[in-house]
């Protein structure tokens, strides 16, 4: 485990404290550790990426934030609990954001930091596109952008006939929202009642051809969505309040599915990558990683 | 020189677009890897950038091809063929003449790992009937073959790569459809390839000729409808058939040539791909290396193969 191992178990060990007395992990301290850890798996993700010299920088910096809320507040994914057939699932639907990924699970213990730094090299658990076949942790393989929403249909509707209550989070991408099974899923979801049913939408505003307004709009986001009947909620995806809220009233939702619209910026945390659509699928040179991770540090500081 | 099919591809069908006013292109955010940004930029109201949907694009060529233009759909070759139902009602049952390019072939592509591979993609489309499959292995015969598609009727589906193909045709060659070209001479054992096998192909009967094994290497761009004539030909003049594609073996190059011999002149065929496996991820080298598709590879199998 590397140098930060031992914080994260103060974070889980002071989390639980909270838990039993009822409380939200929603106080100022506790939204700064969220911040920091997202910020050092920042830095984790430019060295993956810098070390494979190819991957996808752009979409995995704009969705950091949101995961690490997902994984170490929503789903509290622990080593312990990751087979559990109770667990709660996520499913990163835009594939390509695996890097990220990746990084959160060897913050957790899932894989190791060699794993993480041998990303899209030969045999290892860190495929340049999540493979379930590789690491059943990812719960499905995806890459293949469009498909991921359906299959956390089906596990969302097999918590229901085994009446189980665990819940179900996808990570959709913006530019895959053009794709047709998306929308299939869209009209599904309300059908069946599924309030277990989170979808997150990283909503940076860009694909690899130039920004979604200009290769083909999706909006109105959010009038699509409520008139497909989905509880709908809009957030800034880096900011953790509004994760919370928008996370909690998810939960609480009865019987309907929610997506929360979260506003990101690709790239985001480094200056030359932030909302630059050429930095969607390309990895860092060495003078860029320095000045990327000189950047991130400075936000540790 | 050294270049990928999917660049000879991008320059070429742009000339075209000088020549031909009923070429569109078609591409569902990958413009800049399939190379379809070339003619974006030149015929800016003949390019259709689609966004990521791909059974839609297909689904709109089929449209364009049955109102007389002549359509080319650019994606990966694995998103293209993964929209399958669209290419087998639309495009194949209507007989459109409808051009489906499929780039990023084969585990050459490397680092980005299996779903984004095509991997499957011959197998299935030549499955269906009105279709022509087609795989260059150089920059000339891919300028030559894509010219050609201008003018052929029908569905066809084009195979191409990311990464560089050495030349191996000279400047002058002519490209027949259908037809398979002999590169080497030899009689000891022939290798049909496609695509980017070829280089790995005629690499590899040099080194087998300092071995003593003279290796006829073929190459076969038409896959389907394949040059049957020519495949039985070289069964009966050599001792040892192979099959060399950056493809599963089920259902590809190495099936079309069985199919073919299992006919005409039962013989032993070996097949060299992928053996029921999925890709991974890795670089190319590393990949070919691993999967046994570089020279060495396809040397040593062509060696234990002839001696056993
Ligand atoms: C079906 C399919 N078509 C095309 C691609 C190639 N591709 C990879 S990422 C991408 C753009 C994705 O844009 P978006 O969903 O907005 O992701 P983000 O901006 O968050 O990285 C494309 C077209 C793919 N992976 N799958």
């Amino acid at each position: 485990m590397h140098k930060d191992g031992v914080f994260l178990k103060n974070h889980f060990d002071c989390y639980l404290i909270l838990v039993k007395f009822g409380k939200f992990f929603s106080n100022m301290t506790d939204i700064q550790q969220l911040q920091r850890i997202a910020n050092e798996l920042r830095i984790d993700i430019i060295k993956s990426l810098h070390a494979a010299k190819s991957g996808h920088p752009g979409g995995s910096l704009s969705s950091i934030d949101l995961l690490v809320y997902i994984f170490f507040e929503e789903i509290k994914r622990t080593k312990e609990n990751a087979t559990l057939p109770t667990r709660d699932r996520f499913i990163l639907s835009k594939g390509h954001g695996a890097p990220a990924l990746y990084a959160v699970f060897a913050r957790i213990g899932l894989i190791s930091y060699d794993d993480l730094m041998n990303l899209r090299v030969l045999e290892s658990c860190t495929q340049g596109h999540p493979s379930y076949l590789h690491l059943p942790y990812l719960e499905a393989s995806t890459g293949s952008l469009g498909q991921g929403l359906s299959i956390a249909t089906g596990m969302a509707l097999a918590a229901k006939i085994d009446k189980l209550d665990y819940r179900v989070y996808c990570m959709i991408g913006d530019g895959e929202t053009q794709e047709g099974q998306i929308w299939e899923a869209f009209l599904s979801a309300p059908k069946f009642k599924l309030d277990n049913l989170c979808v997150i939408l990283d909503y940076n505003k860009s694909q690899i051809d130039g920004y979604i307004k200009d290769v083909l709009d999706i909006e109105p986001y959010v009038d699509k969505l409520k008139a497909f009947r989905w509880n709908v909620l809009e957030i800034d995806g880096h900011n953790f309040n509004e994760m919370e809220r928008a996370f909690t009233n998810a939960k609480s939702t009865k019987n309907k599915p929610t997506i929360i619209v979260a506003h990101t910026i690709k790239g985001k945390g480094v200056s030359f990558m932030e909302d630059k659509v050429e930095w969607h699928g390309k990895a860092p040179n060495d003078e860029e990683t320095e000045i990327a991770l000189q950047e991130l540090q400075k936000l540790l500081n | 020189m050294s270049k990928a099919t999917r660049t000879a591809f991008g320059e070429e069908i742009a000339k075209l677009g000088e020549e031909y006013s009923e070429i569109v292109v078609l591409d569902a955010d990958l413009s800049k890897s399939t190379m379809s940004q070339y003619f974006a930029k030149k015929f800016p109201e003949r390019f259709f950038e689609m966004g990521i949907e791909e059974a839609h694009m297909i689904g709109v060529g089929t449209g364009l091809a049955l109102s007389g233009k002549i359509p080319y759909c650019c994606s990966f070759a694995c998103f293209i063929t993964g929209r399958y139902d669209t290419i087998r009602i639309s495009a194949a049952y209507s007989n459109a003449s409808i051009r489906l390019i499929g780039t990023h072939a084969g585990i050459g592509i490397g680092e980005d790992g299996t779903s984004q591979m095509g991997l499957e993609d011959i197998s299935l489309i030549r499955s269906l009937p009105n279709f022509s499959v087609c795989q260059p292995c150089d920059e000339i015969e891919t300028k030559a073959l894509i010219r050609y598609t201008v003018k052929h009727k029908g569905p066809m589906y084009i195979r191409l790569t990311r990464q560089n193909l050495r030349d191996v045709n000279p400047p002058t060659y002519n490209f027949q459809f259908g037809k398979g070209v002999e590169l080497t001479e030899g009689n000891d054992a022939v290798i049909f390839a496609t695509g980017a096998l070829v280089n790995e192909a005629l690499d590899a009967s040099n080194k087998l000729r300092e071995k003593g094994i003279n290796l006829r290497v073929v190459n076969i761009h038409t896959i389907k409808p394949i040059d049957e004539e020519l495949i039985i030909k070289c069964a009966k003049e050599c001792k040892t058939v192979f099959t060399a594609e950056d493809h599963t073996i089920i259902g590809g190059l190495g099936s079309a040539v069985c199919e073919v011999l299992a006919e005409n002149f039962p013989s032993k065929v070996f097949r060299i791909g992928l053996k029921d496996v999925f890709g991974e991820s890795g670089t190319p080298e590393a990949l070919y290396r691993k999967y046994g598709f570089d020279s060495e590879g396809i040397a040593k199998t062509i060696e234990t193969k002839m001696n056993s």
